[in-house]
């Protein structure tokens, strides 16, 4: 739509951004091109939901500078309806409960925004949740209201499904899901890169989830900077060894420094590894 | 349509009942022309609450009274028109309405006016009788300069059932006091609102949800919208007599501003005179949700139409308490008016966080969304 093919990719080049005055990224780069699946791990308070949200346009998250284009357009100077129109997907970690708004109503009138046709868009999302295995009674539901947190990643997995972005940033959509509910999220976005050109990028803790969705790249994020950047091997590594292990590896530490508070409030942990074991520490 | 009456200035100018229900011995009209006529006035009023209430018996040319007798089922609405266009006047128009035994009743109200100056004093007092159910919507969609005092007064004997309504849009300034008193056995009254302040209008809501006899139950729900600099003020009472043991009574009044003048109190009150009963109350002052907000707009939805969508759901649950279908859409109807005027005449009006509207609202939002929103 925009250019040539050459031109089709998400570039975050050198972003920093702060939330509450504190530094959060301190220069962050990144492509994902279609098709493509890359993985951002990284321990807690690294900066992986920051970046996500400044992505989005999130207020209260603050870019400070460098740059981010989404098949060359500047994202950045868009309002956060625009930029989801340019072809961002920002699935939320804590998806929001909306009272009295039907899921329908928001895929239409984001639909409309579009300038698409809002016909069938009720049974378009009866397919989409079938593509799941998600229950059509909760298309019904108030958006996400009264739905369990697994349900809720679903539920952003319908949308992504239905509204057919060029890029999709996924902020722990793996968290909350049952096994099988896990294996049908991460099959429906593998399908997206396939049949729709998806650019995905994912924010997880989770290998289980990649083995599903192959990442193509897997980038560590710490201390506000990819700090190490692989291939598929790299999650297994993570899972087994941990972040600590790696990326003391490759020359950084983990996480953000002593003293700092955490935009989420509480005292910035040092090194806190999910996958390590609690009674090994 | 089971009947019509339109008052004008207070006037009587249209009034017609099905032949089937004259028939089967309802009445409508004013109070002078019905046999029985006297005996309506001040049935649930005997005497004015206020110095608005005197003046409208005193000087209320042509009261109207919706009379239903026992045991007849009247399912379509009688409409009621009160129409105000007499410029630089004091109209005081009443409606007198008795739900008999065993009866039902919708009536629905409209009360406009033309862009005049005047204060519009309106009373509705309805008796529900013994396993009476009464439904009344109202619409208030008066012109930007009228004054409004308005009282409503119910009174629910054994078992009955009162459903009211009121949708408060217009007026520079406009109070309504409705008291709903719930005086026989199992007796029960849902009430509910909807309000929408613009401009510098003041909204003013009085309630009293009154429990004297036992097994009673009230509900009561008023939700409210404040744009521009406009106010609300709702203060509410829930008045638990002795004799009302096991009344159940609950009373929730939640209010958004959409600009950081606008301003709304809220201010509710339980006076409980006996032992077991369950009686809440939650009140609330907020802005839009800036999180749903972001959710909505996180998918494409733009801002404009975001806000529209939140407001229409947090007017859902009220909407859909209206006892009379359809209020629901003239209630969606004049929220998108509203929102319309308001992004078409303050596109950079610039909004603190609070208010719920940022940047976003001005230059491109226009361009795809108006006037497509159906």
């Amino acid at each position: 739509m925009t250019g040539s093919e050459e031109n089709r990719v998400l570039r975050i080049e050198g972003l920093t951004a702060s939330v509450g005055g504190i530094d959060i990224l301190h220069g962050i780069d990144l492509e994902v091109r279609p098709g493509e699946v890359h993985a951002l791990m990284g321990p807690n308070g690294s900066g992986k939901s920051t970046l996500a949200h400044v992505l989005m346009g999130r207020s209260g998250y603050e870019v400070t500078g460098g740059s981010v284009t989404l098949d060359g357009v500047d994202l950045l100077s868009l309002p956060t309806w625009e930029r989801a129109r340019a072809g961002l997907f920002l699935a939320l970690q804590h998806p929001t409960e909306v009272p009295g708004v039907s899921l329908e109503s928001v895929v239409a009138e984001a639909a409309r925004a579009d300038g698409r046709s809002t016909d069938g868009t009720y049974e378009d999302l009866v397919a989409e949740a079938a593509r799941i295995g998600f229950d059509e009674r909760f298309l019904a539901r108030a958006l996400n209201v009264d739905l369990s947190g697994g349900e809720k990643k679903r539920n952003e997995t319908l949308m992504l499904g239905s509204l057919r972005r060029r890029y999709a940033v996924l902020d722990e959509i793996d968290s909350g899901l049952d096994v099988d509910a896990l294996a049908a999220v991460a099959r429906r976005i593998q399908e997206a890169t396939e049949e729709d050109g998806l650019g995905v990028l994912a924010i997880t803790h989770f290998g289980r989830f990649l083995e599903v969705l192959e990442p193509d790249r897997v980038h560590v994020l710490a201390r506000g900077r990819i700090q190490v950047v692989g291939g598929p091997e790299l999650a297994e590594r993570l899972e087994a060894e941990g972040y600590t292990g790696v990326l003391a590896e490759a020359g950084a530490s983990v996480g953000l420094p002593t003293g700092v508070t955490h935009p989420d409030g509480h005292e910035a942990g040092f090194g806190e590894d999910p996958f390590a074991d609690p009674l090994d520490r | 349509m089971a009947g019509v009456v339109v008052i004008r200035n207070g006037w009587v100018v249209e009034n017609t009942l099905e032949a089937r229900l004259a028939e089967a011995g309802m009445t409508i009209g004013a109070v002078a022309d019905l046999d029985d006529g006297s005996d309506h006035l001040g049935s649930v009023i005997d005497i004015p609450v206020d110095l608005f209430g005197h003046l409208n018996r005193a000087y209320g040319p042509e009261p109207v009274a919706i009379v239903v007798p026992d045991g007849v089922q009247v399912d379509a609405p009688v409409v009621v028109v009160v129409l105000t266009d007499a410029d630089a006047s004091a109209v005081f128009p009443r409606v007198i309405v008795r739900c008999g035994a065993g009866a039902t009743l919708t009536v629905v109200e409209l009360h406009t006016s033309t862009d005049v100056a005047s204060l519009v004093v309106p009373v509705l007092e309805a008796t529900v009788d013994r396993d009476g159910h009464f439904r009344h919507a109202l619409v208030q969609e008066m012109g930007p300069r009228i004054w409004q005092l308005a009282h409503q007064a119910f009174k629910v004997g054994q078992s009955g059932t009162v459903e009211a309504f009121t949708a408060g849009l217009g007026g520079d300034y406009a109070r309504t006091r409705i008291d709903c008193r719930l005086v026989g056995r199992g007796a029960e009254g849902r009430l509910a609102a909807a309000y929408f302040g613009e401009g510098d209008q003041t909204l003013d809501f009085r309630t009293f949800q009154e429990h004297a006899a036992p097994d009673t139950t009230s509900e009561l729900l008023f939700k409210g919208a404040l744009d521009g600099s406009s106010h609300s003020i709702y203060s509410g009472l829930i008045r638990v007599r002795p004799e009302a043991v096991r009344t159940r009574a609950h009373q929730t009044n939640r209010n958004i501003k959409l600009s950081p003048d606008a301003w709304a109190e809220t201010v509710p009150n339980l006076e409980i005179e006996t032992d077991d009963v369950v009686c809440s109350h939650a009140s609330t002052v907020s802005p839009v949700d800036e999180d749903q907000r972001f959710y909505l707009e996180s998918r494409g939805v733009p801002t404009r139409v975001a806000e529209q969508l939140l407001l229409e759901g947090f007017f859902q649950d009220v909407a859909d308490a209206a006892p009379v279908p359809g209020v629901a859409e003239i209630l969606k109807d004049a929220l998108i008016e509203r929102l319309d005027r308001r992004t078409g005449s303050s596109p950079s009006e610039p909004g603190s966080g609070s208010t719920g509207i940022d940047s976003a609202t001005g230059d491109a939002g226009s361009a795809v969304a108006v006037g497509d929103a159906q």
